[in-house]
């Protein structure tokens, strides 16, 4: 559709606006949150296998020292992320709701917290192999929720080209506004982390995606930009969802991701500038992954922000240092249209938690009632990947998932619930699709 | 906060705030003006049977849910919205009895039989119209003349016959309330019967015989525009529609421009702009991807254009969206959109082939 986009612009042609709330802590700096009495550290924070702990029960560590290694190549380490004591080594509660081993640290309330553990690298003479094996030893993942390994989108596939690297400022979910105060507070840093994977990926250029609702944005990094033609910086309309990468890739390159395949497919590798960051933090220094920017926001506490918190930090203490009501009836890990609620609030904070969202009774009204699918198609118009989600969502209700899955492309959901949001009927269409696909995962592992 | 209990749900966390009562609740605000214009014009028999017909949808949904031992669902007003385009699609003279015969057509093997809202195949209002056109076929096509005098204050003599005896004759009450040259046509039927063609300006307002509530097309556009504005209305549909009609029309005109009328009468006239606006939008009823709701209209638009020019009615909209409604599963399925990444995928498994 060249010409349509020559009379339209670059635009996201379906998803829709929904409310910021950004307002809430965009304007605020980022913050530290001090420690918590026990840091729970999760041996699996990230997509692939766990890491494997280096440390045993009752040893000292020092803070941003490895206390676990990589499982695989799909895996990342872990750093302690506070100089402090192993107290324990065991199960602990996780965001999904299960329990998954985790290293526990007690910090050293004297201890001065410097990061002492790192040494400088030379990062101009690595060879791109190199780059990816120094980014694993990192420990950074994606931080823009998915906490899929960095390193290994570093790789190019094999018989494939990388020509550009897209970088994802578009944070297009609400409340949240982690990405925003990175780009604004170290634009120096994203754009060190965009060139050292252009340099792992051999790709020529790279184009930093920013919705039009954070233009400050945009004018820091462009200014931290002048002067380099490899690296462009676009405002894009705001609307959700666009900081998914196939909406990003299509919106600023005119490239669709094939069904089932990878941006690499179409020379393109997608990185979070949250997560360029910290590369372009850490590399130099050899360092590891041990805090992250969250934002802790929503009408459940009072003191909301943009808090860099040291990982392992449990939720309640986070909350309680946000200053938050006695009222809460629910909180999110994420934004309020993707993110899970938490179960527990014992659970810790990990590498892929960008905002904290705390809701009070107030904004959780009662069930709404489920009228039937009135065909109104608004589902439709909103479906950022062109599916029928009112036709899926009657197939789901019959039980007919290989048919959603073989016929009407279930595999491309990518779960961003625009489709629920606009339902005038309250069809909880999202999640009916989040079973419609594991029980087709069920049912071919058991064939 | 130790003893706090949060609830677990899943995402998304928001809602637009939209629900269908909301919606309906609209377009019965949206039919309403129309009701108001046609008891102007037709007197306290247009406002009979609208009451009529919505009272009898209504109660007769409101029985066989608790006949089926379902939940009530009158609350979500769409048995109202029936009982109102049923209303407005009835000759302002027809027999009180009757409207409840359609309104139970309507409302009983219309809808609830395929399960209420939501599943019903066809437009309800519609389907209830047609069992009366297929089992009064006089009256149904019985009209009376616009702003008749004494219409507040004495009904049309049909609208109170008693059922399954026949009507006293019209004629003698058309000449009492002295409008001139009024023949009981409709301007369609003047147009396709006598070759009389109304002119588009009494036709937008809407001063003429016609069905209770299709009269004036200004109105219809107006209250269409209210829900279109709100966003409770696909516009497509509609637009797609007339876009249908005026483009057959308009063949028609262009092939010989001494029989047909112009596409502005073509239009104006009939209840093409009821059609168009509120019943071929009936969401439950019509096709919900683009490509289908433009193909969808523009179909509807034209058979209702050539069962006025070709077939035996003077009038084709009705037949031409129930005819539509029947298509759109088929529409919905043939139209399904190109999904992201779709055409690609092909490519790679073509590939993968050789």
């Amino acid at each position: 559709m060249p010409l349509m986009e020559f009379f339209t612009g670059k635009h996201l042609d379906r998803g829709l606006h929904v409310p910021e709330h950004k307002d809430l802590t965009s304007h605020l700096p980022i913050r530290r949150l001090p420690f918590a009495p026990v840091l729970v550290v999760p041996l699996s924070q990230h997509a692939g296998a766990p890491a494997i702990p280096i440390v045993h029960e009752g040893q000292e560590v020092v803070r941003g020292e490895p206390i676990a290694k990589a499982g695989g190549f799909v895996s990342v380490p872990m750093h302690a992320p506070a100089t402090g004591r192993v107290t324990k080594i065991a199960l602990a509660p996780s965001a999904r709701g299960d329990l998954s081993t985790a290293i526990y640290i007690t910090p050293y309330s004297a201890a001065s917290q410097e990061i002492l553990y790192g040494a400088p690298q030379d990062i101009a003479n690595m060879t791109p192999a190199e780059i990816v094996q120094a980014v694993q030893n990192t420990g950074v993942v994606g931080l823009g929720g998915a906490a899929f390994p960095t390193h290994v989108k570093l790789k190019v596939p094999e018989g494939k080209t990388v020509d550009t690297v897209v970088v994802n400022g578009c944070e297009c979910e609400p409340y949240l506004t982690t990405d925003h105060r990175v780009m604004l507070e170290q634009p120096k840093q994203v754009l060190q982390g965009a060139r050292i994977a252009m340099r792992a990926l051999g790709a020529k250029k790279a184009v930093i995606g920013i919705e039009d609702n954070k233009l400050d944005a945009v004018d820091a990094l462009r200014d931290a930009a002048e002067g380099s033609t490899d690296i462009t910086v676009e405002a894009v309309p705001a609307k959700y969802p666009q900081g998914a990468e196939k909406m990003l890739v299509k919106v600023l390159l005119g490239r669709e991701i094939p069904s089932g395949g990878l941006p690499a497919d179409v020379g393109l590798a997608v990185f979070n500038v949250a997560t360029l960051a910290q590369i372009g933090e850490l590399l130099p220094h050899r360092q590891g992954l041990i805090e992250r920017v969250v934002t802790i926001t929503g009408p459940g506490v009072r003191k909301p922000g943009n808090y860099l918190v040291a990982l392992g930090t449990p939720l309640r203490w986070a909350l309680q240092q946000a200053d938050c009501s006695d009222q809460l009836s629910s909180v999110i890990l994420g934004g309020p249209m993707m993110g899970a609620a938490a179960g527990s609030l014992d659970i810790p904070i990990t590498k892929g938690v960008t905002g904290i969202l705390a809701l009070t009774h107030k904004q959780v009204n009662g069930h709404s009632r489920i009228y039937p699918c009135i065909h109104c198609a608004a589902c439709v118009d909103v479906c950022p990947i062109h599916l029928n989600p009112s036709h899926l969502g009657m197939l789901a209700r019959k039980d007919r998932y290989e048919e959603m899955e073989t016929d009407y492309h279930l595999k491309d959901c990518f779960e961003c619930a625009c489709c629920s949001y606009v339902c005038p009927s309250h069809i909880p269409l999202v999640q009916y699709f989040r079973v419609a696909k594991q029980m087709n995962r069920e049912r071919k592992a058991r064939a | 906060m130790s003893s706090t209990v949060i609830e677990v749900r899943t995402a998304p966390h928001l809602h637009s705030g939209r629900s269908v009562d909301q919606i309906m609740r609209n377009v019965v605000y949206a039919l309403l003006p129309m009701c108001f214009y046609s008891v102007w014009l037709f007197g306290i028999s247009a406002a009979a049977l609208i009451a009529t017909t919505t009272a009898a949808c209504v109660l007769i949904e409101y029985w066989s849910c608790r006949a089926s031992g379902r939940e009530a669902s009158i609350g979500d007003f769409s048995a109202a919205i029936t009982g109102l385009l049923l209303g407005l699609t009835l000759p302002p003279g027809l027999p009180l009895w009757m409207a409840v015969v359609g309104a139970f057509i309507a409302i009983a093997p219309g809808k609830m039989i395929f399960g209420g809202l939501g599943f019903n195949v066809f437009n309800p209002a519609l389907v209830g119209r047609a069992f009366l056109q297929a089992a009064f076929p006089t009256a149904i096509t019985t009209y009376t003349p616009a702003l008749a005098m004494h219409r507040f204050s004495e009904f049309i003599p049909t609208t109170l016959a008693i059922p399954f005896l026949k009507a006293a004759p019209l004629k003698d009450w058309i000449a009492q309330v002295r409008i001139d040259g009024f023949t009981g046509a409709t301007p369609l039927m003047l147009q396709k019967f006598d070759h009389v063609t109304t002119d588009p300006w009494t036709l937008f307002i809407g001063t003429r015989a016609g069905s209770s509530g299709e009269s004036s097309a200004l109105l219809i556009l107006l209250c269409g525009a209210y829900l279109i504005a709100r966003k409770m209305m696909d516009w497509r549909i509609p637009a797609a529609m007339l876009l249908g009609a005026i483009i057959t029309g308009g063949a028609y005109y262009l092939s010989d421009p001494v029989k047909y009328p112009s596409p502005l009468f073509v239009l104006f006239s009939g209840g093409l702009m009821l059609g168009a606006l509120f019943m071929a939008t009936d969401p439950v009823a019509s096709p919900v991807t683009p490509r289908g709701m433009w193909i969808y209209g523009l179909l509807m638009g034209l058979i209702t254009v050539l069962i006025r020019f070709e077939g035996g009615l003077a009038e084709g909209v009705m037949y031409a969206i129930l005819l539509g409604n029947a298509l759109s599963p088929l529409i919905d399925r043939l139209t399904q959109p190109r999904t992201y990444g779709e055409g690609k995928r092909m490519f790679a498994k073509e590939l993968a082939a050789k």
